[in-house]
């Protein structure tokens, strides 16, 4: 058993969630370092709302413990927990206004009247939406609903602020916003938020640390950074970013790197992922993310120079233009597509057609052992 | 231009039933109903426009005190079948599973393939002199003798209550099935109790569905003929038998039809009283659910 820290304001330890016969959670162990920025990724049904839930005392745990600053909450129902949550659709009160929905939490704590109203306006502006008090829900946009459910929750100065895919209901450039809003606010409150979604980018962009989740587990807990560039699992390296995937075998290795055949014919050098030591003949999953691809007209093809050990020749199938991201797809000798960031400048641009050569380095081609089949 | 005419002939087609039923089964008996109260009898077939008939009314306190009594009786049905049905409905939307929701529902409708009377007659066997709860207490030696449960207000109520309770459900489950259940974990999340969440989140949430299981109970319990005069017998005193009286027993038309649009303005009163005080509307109570 670890000693109480009160550096951290949650803590959960082999914490375990069964549905009959189905594990939605296995034995998630983390510790959340207090006043910081924490997202739990995952595919959906992976078993984060489920953690979210049982953090928040909407469900019990079968198994392990959840600690918020140090104490153990297990067998304390949901409003005596100090750890506040914001729902997926928000969940305001449509019923009462924007003032009696903050003061709600208030009042059930019996506060009096004029420390609630102090508190609400100071909350107001906090999140700079001092004159909305006396609104209806309704008349609200999407983003200052956002804004109201976070104050909802804030006002009551809880331990740890749960929130839960709260940007998935806006359209894109709001949530864009959000995201930045979002991290200034916690900023502000400086108190620990723990985020829940499947969207990536929103982890990536707002998280000091983030949790990848697959199948009830906990993949890889580690800063967005970290995930990106040394992921530690096969499924990371997947689920984080884009990847171009082979699955194959070694044919030499030297415990850090080597050459493989993949199951297309194509052999190409790669480095092991971390902390992954890779035998010859081993069955592994390889990842190259189409940033690290470059892309280079077969005919400059020689003049290429540098770190590129892998090489690949094609022609371009097609071109995927969405301005600064944008993408072409090579198709190789052996049939396969592969995705290649390109930078379009407008004048003299790679075309559909045009023969090119891939260039990428071993230490860009991140390996996995024992490749399930995806 | 052709398809024109035919969206103008089916939309007539399709009205037409609807605007024939309002105008000939409401509108018109009802103007006949004003018409013919607004008549005085003055000389045999002599008739003359006044307000007689409502003056009589007022002047004999038995049937302004049956029309009162009628009026809280109902009230007491429908504050007891709010109080009953609430939490049926809420187990029914928000804790029963999704299998056992359609069970559920059904068997709350299964009573109303009965008609009234048959229904009325149920209760009559089960509370009379002789009948199953009486008989139950003598052979368990409870009671000495039979004892009538029928014939007083105790039983017009449970049987009003019966009749009226699915009127009062199916709204409230309606609207209880459209609160989303982050809602109430939202309140619990947030400090409050099980107390606080129902009085502050839940009720203020069903309020439109509360208005209108109570207007339509209300109604119905007010207007009800059968089993007040089934159950409660001679001492009912509901002023749907007053009306009755006046039209059959009394053969007097005029002082019926004065009655039967008495109590329309009056149930309509309190409906209207129920609606200022609980700051609802009827386009969004009744006409939602």
């Amino acid at each position: 058993m670890k000693q109480n820290t009160p550096t951290y304001d949650l803590q959960c330890q082999d914490l375990c969630k069964n549905f009959g016969a189905f594990r939605a959670v296995k034995d998630v162990s983390f510790e959340i370092p207090s006043g910081s920025f924490f997202s739990i990724l995952g595919p959906s049904g992976c078993g984060k709302t489920t953690l979210m839930r049982m953090i928040a005392g909407f469900e019990d745990p079968s198994g392990g413990d959840i600690r918020i600053k140090g104490k153990s909450v297990l067998g304390v129902p949901p409003n005596r927990r100090n750890v506040k949550m914001v729902f997926q659709h928000l969940a305001l009160f449509p019923m009462m206004n924007v003032y009696e929905n903050i003061a709600y939490g208030l009042r059930c704590n019996g506060v009096s009247n004029d420390q609630i109203k102090r508190r609400v306006q100071d909350v107001l502006e906090r999140i700079a939406l001092p004159d909305v008090a006396e609104r209806e829900i309704h008349q609200l946009s999407g983003g200052q609903k956002q804004r109201i459910a976070i104050a909802r929750c804030m006002v009551l100065d809880p331990d740890v602020l749960l929130l839960d895919e709260p940007l998935g209901a806006l359209d894109l450039k709001l949530r864009e916003a959000m995201k930045i809003e979002l991290k200034l606010l916690q900023h502000q409150f400086n108190t620990t938020f723990i985020y829940i979604t499947h969207d990536q980018s929103e982890a990536l962009v707002m998280s000091d640390n983030v949790a990848i989740m697959n199948q009830g587990q906990f993949e890889q807990i580690g800063t967005p950074q970290e995930l990106y560039h040394r992921p530690r699992t096969a499924f990371v390296a997947g689920f984080v970013g884009d990847s171009n995937r082979w699955s194959g075998k070694v044919r030499s290795a030297d415990g850090t790197g080597g050459k493989v055949e993949t199951e297309q014919g194509l052999t190409m050098s790669f480095s092991a992922g971390a902390g992954q030591t890779i035998g010859e003949g081993d069955r592994v999953e390889i990842f190259v993310r189409p940033e690290f691809i470059r892309t280079v007209r077969a005919a400059d093809a020689d003049a290429i120079d540098g770190d590129g050990d892998n090489r690949m020749d094609g022609t371009i199938d097609s071109l995927l233009f969405n301005g600064a991201n944008s993408r072409v797809l090579v198709r190789t000798g052996s049939g396969e597509l592969i995705e290649s960031d390109v930078t379009l400048t407008g004048d003299n641009d790679l075309k559909p057609g045009e023969a090119v050569r891939l260039v990428w380095s071993s230490r860009q081609a991140m390996c996995f052992a024992g490749g399930e089949q995806a | 231009m052709h398809s024109k005419d035919i969206k103008k002939l089916s939309l007539i087609l399709l009205f037409s039933p609807f605007a024939l039923w309002i105008l000939l089964l409401i509108i018109l008996p009802h103007i006949g109903m004003v018409v013919l109260s607004l008549k005085e009898k003055v000389a045999p077939r002599v008739y003359q426009y006044s307000f007689a008939n409502y003056l009589d009314f007022l002047h004999e306190p038995i049937y302004w005190n049956t029309l009162l009594r009628t009026g809280s009786m109902s009230l007491l049905v429908t504050a007891l079948a709010l109080l009953i049905g609430f939490p049926i409905a809420y187990y029914i939307a928000k804790i029963a599973g999704p299998r056992a929701r359609g069970g559920l529902f059904l068997l709350c409708l299964i009573p109303l393939w009965v008609s009234d009377l048959i229904r009325s007659y149920g209760w009559i066997l089960l509370l009379r002199e002789t009948g199953v709860i009486s008989n139950f207490l003598l052979w368990t030696g409870m009671t000495g003798e039979p004892i009538e449960f029928l014939y007083n207000d105790a039983a017009v109520i449970i049987g009003l209550v019966y009749t009226v309770i699915l009127f009062m459900i199916v709204p409230l489950v309606s609207t209880l099935d459209g609160m989303d259940n982050s809602m109430i974990e939202a309140g619990y999340n947030l400090g409050g109790n099980g107390f606080t969440v129902l009085r502050r989140i839940i009720i203020p949430y069903a309020m439109p569905g509360i208005v209108a299981g109570c207007i339509v109970t209300f109604m119905l319990s007010a207007g009800s003929y059968l089993t007040p005069i089934l159950l409660g017998g001679k001492n009912s005193s509901w002023f749907t038998e007053q009306i009755y009286n006046q039209f059959i027993t009394r053969f007097n038309w005029e002082g019926g039809a004065a009655f039967g649009m008495l109590l329309l303005l009056f149930t309509s009163l309190v409906i209207w009283l129920g609606l200022k005080l609980s700051g609802q509307t009827l386009a969004n109570t009744v006409a939602k659910s």
